[in-house]
């Protein structure tokens, strides 16, 4: 039964849930806080905290986190699957038509003029990232981090691995 | 087949590790091993997946990982990646939350996520860049602008919804007559 439930708690949360973990977030609260009260809205802020501190999507930290305290390892992998399951298949499924016709004309002007689609999201998640820093560390930090950012990598092609690890130690101990 | 496995997994376990800041920072991760490190998919294909995932529910990030992992290799490939992207914070999230809950209030917590932000603004900038330069060269300047700007006014001020826009775009398309001047 708690599994059906936690199935049902992220499942719906995963087909609702366009726009990644910020449009993920109430929807899970909503099924986990106030549908089946397994945990208070104050438990649930601090699991969130937590998740925002830790790398990685937060929709996949909550699934895991809620299925596991609510029935151990099985409950993880059941919240999991309800979370991550139905959309791929459905991707999985939309790019094997795409692939199959990949040498038409029609899907090569197709990837041509998604492509500029893409770019404005992509430019949009750029400029939220850059407004977020600001309001979180300031317009001087965000400046001074953006443009080593750009020098270090753009410019000396030094592996963003590195460059996000001295970041996450300059924020760590400069910022902090 | 076992170096291809190996391979997955190290992929996404660098991208759950280090995509701070939820899904959309995992985006150039994702295009660092797919594209740019393994070579499993060129950039084109990577739009394609993007634009796709895009229009599909769900966290981005576990939908990227789980189609490569399947596209390199099969369904064994998709649970590796996904084991790779998803379990390790898990793990350290039950761990943390059953030892010390209250560290996610340190100072330093906040300090590491608010640098990380600009990094990642980099990051995506540098990729938006590179569909912009690819698209210049392939549907030239008038019609990127064209595309970009419609698609900026619609998305942003409009605000309609990105799946919308894309599957009317892959829908108009695919429907339309055979056009009569070809953009090769």
């Amino acid at each position: 039964m708690i599994y059906w439930q936690l199935f049902l708690a992220f499942f719906i949360p995963g087909i609702l849930g366009y726009g990644g973990g910020p449009s993920f977030i109430p929807l899970v609260e909503h099924e986990v806080v106030h549908r089946y009260g397994w945990m208070s809205v104050s438990e649930f802020g601090e699991i969130l905290a937590l998740a925002n501190a830790l790398p990685s999507p937060i929709a996949t930290k909550m699934a895991g986190y809620v299925g596991y305290f609510e029935a151990g390892i099985p409950g993880a992998i059941v919240s999991l699957l309800a979370l991550i399951l139905p959309s791929l298949i459905f991707m999985i499924f939309l790019m094997g038509i795409l692939y199959r016709y990949k040498d038409s004309p029609k899907v090569q002007a197709l990837t041509d003029w998604i492509r500029p689609v893409i770019a404005v999201m992509l430019a949009v998640m750029t400029y939220r990232f850059l407004s977020d820093s600001v309001s979180s560390i300031g317009p001087i930090q965000t400046l001074f981090l953006t443009g080593m950012g750009i020098v270090l990598i753009e410019r000396m092609r030094i592996h963003p691995a590195l460059v996000i690890g001295a970041a996450l130690l300059y924020g760590a101990f400069v910022l902090g | 087949m076992r170096k291809e496995y190996w391979e997955i997994f190290m992929a996404f376990f660098r991208v759950g590790i280090l995509g701070y800041g939820g899904g959309p920072s995992s985006i150039p991760l994702v295009h660092m091993e797919a594209v740019t490190r393994y070579q499993w998919m060129d950039s084109d294909d990577f739009a394609d997946v993007l634009a796709i995932g895009n229009m599909l529910p769900g966290p981005i990030a576990t939908k990227m990982a789980g189609y490569i992992g399947y596209q390199v290799a099969g369904i064994m490939g998709t649970i590796v990646a996904l084991v790779a992207l998803v379990l390790p914070t898990i793990i350290l999230m039950i761990v943390l939350l059953t030892t010390l809950a209250s560290f996610a209030h340190e100072p330093w917590v906040g300090g590491m996520t608010g640098a990380v932000m600009p990094i990642v603004a980099v990051l995506l900038g540098s990729l938006t860049w590179g569909f912009l330069d690819k698209s210049r060269t392939s549907i030239g300047w008038s019609r990127l602008i064209l595309v970009f700007g419609a698609s900026l006014v619609v998305l942003e001020f409009f605000d309609l919804h990105p799946a919308i826009w894309i599957a009317g775009i892959l829908l108009y398309i695919l429907l339309k007559p055979t056009p009569k001047e070809d953009p090769e």
